[in-house]
């Protein structure tokens, strides 16, 4: 069910991170490599399971900007789990760190349905919130690389089949997501009531039951994003992926989820991932300082905006026989 | 005649200080159609946001088969077999037509979305009723007489023992309507009681078998339509004669004041050419989204697409703003109160001072004296009924919130007054105050607009009207000539005019 300007749009996206990943080849056939390319995927899979929660989350007119608190608060807590038993599983770890998000992810949507606030005003409290409780819990102090559980460094730099343990959670959650968007009934009714939530009311969707559950699942997916990036990086700490939601909202926005509710596919937000990936990978390779990176990440945001406001403007309605 | 299978007793509804019903009753039976008439703000609307659990009720009872119901919300009253088609189109646009037809009750095979079966059923529904699109088109991509069909493609794909049509042909054109009546007669046949709420005659005599008639929340009329004539259901909902509700216009046209020449849009409407006179009221006339509050936009420099010559009391004008337009001497008053007219949050006096700021100015300060004054003068002007100038907007009823934002417009000392539905969603005490206004206003030498769906009021009140359908400026009528049937005709398309637009129209597409 996607019309054809997101289709258009998708397929403009693709061939703007085509033309970029070859240029950037051009000039610096290093990036074209597979080793480059897994790099590339590797940083991108974490953004990418932290934008489908914050997709469910936009589609819904909302905005969850907790989640990076979130990912770093359920880090360390599974870092703390680590360290305190050593004998502790994997799997363990995994259903715990989706546990831990889901409930914090699920104040959010307690305290947006049960005090009826605005997302962007709990969300900006709940974001203060977990990052002062990463302080109290870890005491301030640091859990560095011989402190963190084997098996929570090893999940990360595990290969299976040919590609890295991290890029196959990404491809299930995207995989799980679109199933869920397009198949499932819950899926379909928060585009509905993203895109006219008074209507929705009346077609008896239960609003708030909806909108728990997107703030549930954002919050378990930057839980489990926590938990792996704490190992990838090998190490937690209070300002751990301190402002990544922005990144994780710009990735969103640039794969044509909109900001105003009911529009947006896991097809163009992935998009976006591999996006923001490719531009954060060309723009060292091809020399550019990093305080350069983030004005072009953020000026590529407002071009893109932009343009899309500019394709959705309304060109009058037909009134006239056609 | 069957058993009851609908009974509303003693229902009441209040909102805040508004006692929207008071003790209504009500009986509907399975396979008949019961008309439900009323003027606007007589609590119709209220009443079906009850049966359909949208807004609980304060105190009374609903039986469904016999059996007490509570609905709690929309889900409830589904469940229990009551469907609505509403006034408002409660439409996702950038859905599916299926998906919006299933909506909320999504066709599934095992856990998921079974998509295959949602289109083909949505489809076999939509060419039931003649409707000449497929179901994956989305629903953005639809007229507004199309959105209707879906709406009553959703009620019928619903195995429903009430089904509710609020205002349903409001935006349908006359062989569309032909069609609908088809549709509630089927359903009639099927023994599906029909609760019908309209405010056109025709429409209740052609299709109805009982009336309820509503007047200030409260049942003040019931029977046979059989029994019923026009006259009798219109004093019933007026609760008096017509000609006490319309003031008396005894001003006469001058000069030109306004010209329009060659007023076109791409999409929305085409070669409109029309004048306006110091002292006169033009009605413009035509179905919900026949283009005329497009065009009128356009004179106010809001439709960046439109172009035309503007003459305005003998001066060129070429709006790219509002604020040159308003400069000239028009105002707007728009349609959609709450959205383009009144600041809800912000007081009386605020709201009829915002629109020329300037004028307050001393210094670079906002004189609060001279802001209180004009608030003042035109609260005793339009006997605008508020506690104080500085009660909230929104703690006003319709009747004075849309007197505020006329206010605002007036403390301009406009020409030229576009009132756009200025009656929309009041009661009948507001409606005749409103009217009184603007009688005074054409007495004073102002020039009016009157955009309006409403015939008897174009027709009472217009000294000349024109007729407007689908973009396009069908027919022009002077108050000598005004007949009902004639204008209803233009607008709807049944009369010659109808071939003279199509050559028109396809002139424009070609």
């Amino acid at each position: 069910m996607k019309n054809k300007l997101t289709i258009r749009r998708e397929w403009l996206l693709l061939a703007i991170i085509v033309v970029i990943a070859l240029a950037v080849g051009a000039r610096a056939p290093v990036f074209l490599t597979w080793r480059n390319g897994m790099d590339i995927a590797n940083d991108s899979a974490i953004l990418a399971i932290l934008v489908m929660g914050q997709m469910l989350v936009l589609l819904t007119r909302g905005i969850d900007l907790s989640v990076a608190s979130n990912l770093a608060l359920t880090g360390m807590a599974c870092a703390l789990v680590g360290k305190a038993f050593p004998e502790v599983n994997i799997v363990v770890l995994i259903i715990m760190a989706l546990a831990v998000g889901a409930l914090l992810g699920s104040i959010n949507g307690w305290l947006i349905t049960g005090f009826n606030l605005p997302p962007i005003v709990v969300t900006l409290g709940t974001l203060s919130a977990y990052r002062g409780a990463i302080f109290v819990a870890s005491k301030g102090a640091w859990i560095s690389d011989q402190d963190i559980h084997v098996a929570i460094k090893g999940l990360p730099r595990e290969v299976w089949l040919g590609l890295p343990a991290l890029v196959w959670f990404a491809l299930v959650v995207l995989a799980l997501s679109a199933v869920f968007l397009n198949l499932r009934k819950a899926g379909r009714e928060i585009y509905a009531l993203g895109g006219n939530p008074h209507a929705a009311t009346y077609v008896g969707i239960r609003v708030p039951q909806r909108l728990r559950l997107v703030y549930t699942l954002s919050g378990a997916l930057a839980g489990l994003a926590g938990l792996l990036w704490v190992g990838r990086y090998s190490i937690a700490y209070t300002e751990l992926a301190a402002g990544y939601e922005l990144t994780v909202i710009a990735a969103c926005v640039i794969g044509g989820v909109s900001i105003g509710g009911g529009v947006g596919s896991v097809l163009g937000a992935a998009l976006g991932v591999l996006f923001i990936g490719v531009v954060n990978g060309a723009l060292p390779v091809i020399q550019v300082s990093p305080f350069w990176q983030q004005a072009i990440s953020g000026a590529v945001i407002l071009i893109s905006v932009a343009v899309y406001a500019r394709s959705e403007r309304r060109a009058g309605g037909q009134i006239l026989e056609r | 005649m069957s058993d009851v299978l609908l009974s509303l007793s003693g229902v009441h509804k209040s909102y805040g200080a508004t006692r929207a019903l008071r003790g209504v009753d009500l009986e509907l039976r399975a396979g008949e159609v019961l008309a439900l008439v009323g003027e606007n703000g007589a609590g119709k609307s209220t009443l079906v946001k009850m049966l359909t659990g949208v807004v609980p009720m304060d105190e009374g009872a609903i039986t469904l088969n016999g059996a007490p119901q509570r609905f709690r919300n929309a889900q409830d009253s589904q469940a229990a077999g009551i469907l609505a088609v509403h006034q408002e189109t409660v439409m996702f646009e950038e859905l599916s037509v299926a998906e919006n037809i299933f909506v909320g009750r999504h066709l599934m095979r095992g856990p998921f979305v079974n998509w295959p079966a949602m289109n083909a059923q949505a489809q076999t529904v939509l060419s039931n009723i003649g409707a000449r699109f497929t179901a994956t088109t989305l629903v953005k991509d639809l007229s507004l007489a199309e959105r209707h069909l879906v709406e009553i493609a959703r009620a019928l794909s619903q195995k429903a023992l009430v089904v509710i049509l609020d205002e349903p042909t409001a935006a349908l054109s006359q062989a569309e309507i032909r069609d609908f009546y088809g549709i509630v007669r089927k359903l009639r046949d099927q023994g599906v009681g029909v609760i019908f709420i309209t405010h056109k005659f025709d429409e209740i005599f052609a299709v109805a078998d009982r009336y309820l008639v509503l007047r200030d929340g409260t049942a003040v009329g019931n029977g046979l339509i059989a029994d019923a004539t026009e006259q009798e259901l219109v004093r019933l909902m007026a609760g008096r004669e017509i000609d006490q509700i319309y003031p008396h216009i005894d001003s006469v046209p001058g000069a030109e004041v306004l010209t329009v020449k060659k007023l076109s849009h791409p999409t929305e409407f085409n070669d409109l050419h029309f004048n306006l006179h110091r002292g006169e009221i033009l009605g413009f006339y035509g179905l919900v989204g026949s283009g005329r509050s497009e065009a009128m936009l356009a004179i106010m420099g809001l439709n960046p697409e439109a172009t035309g010559e503007f003459t305005v009391l003998g001066r060129k004008l070429d709006a790219k703003r509002p604020g040159d337009a308003i400069a000239a001497g028009i105002a707007y008053v728009p349609e959609e109160r709450q959205r383009q007219g009144g600041i809800l949050s912000f007081s009386v006096q605020d709201n009829i001072s915002l629109a020329g700021l300037s004028r307050f100015a001393t210094g670079p300060w906002l004189s609060a004296m001279k802001e209180s004054a004009l608030c003042q003068r035109m609260t005793e002007r339009l006997r605008i009924k508020t506690q104080s100038p500085h009660t909230l907007l929104s703690g006003l009823s319709g009747g004075n919130q849309q007197k505020v934002v006329i206010a605002k417009w007036l403390g301009l000392d406009p020409r030229i007054v576009i009132l756009d539905e200025p009656t929309k969603g009041i009661d009948l005490g507001a409606k005749q105050a409103v009217y009184q206004l603007i009688a005074e206003m054409v007495k004073e030498g102002l020039a009016v607009i009157l955009i309006s769906s409403e015939l008897p009021e174009v027709m009472n009140l217009a000294h000349r009207v024109i007729v407007m359908r689908r973009g396009l400026q069908v027919a022009e009528f002077a108050k000598a000539d005004i007949q009902a049937e004639a204008i209803v005709a233009a607008a709807s398309g049944l009369d010659g005019s109808s071939d003279h637009a199509h050559a028109v129209a396809e002139g424009v597409a070609a």
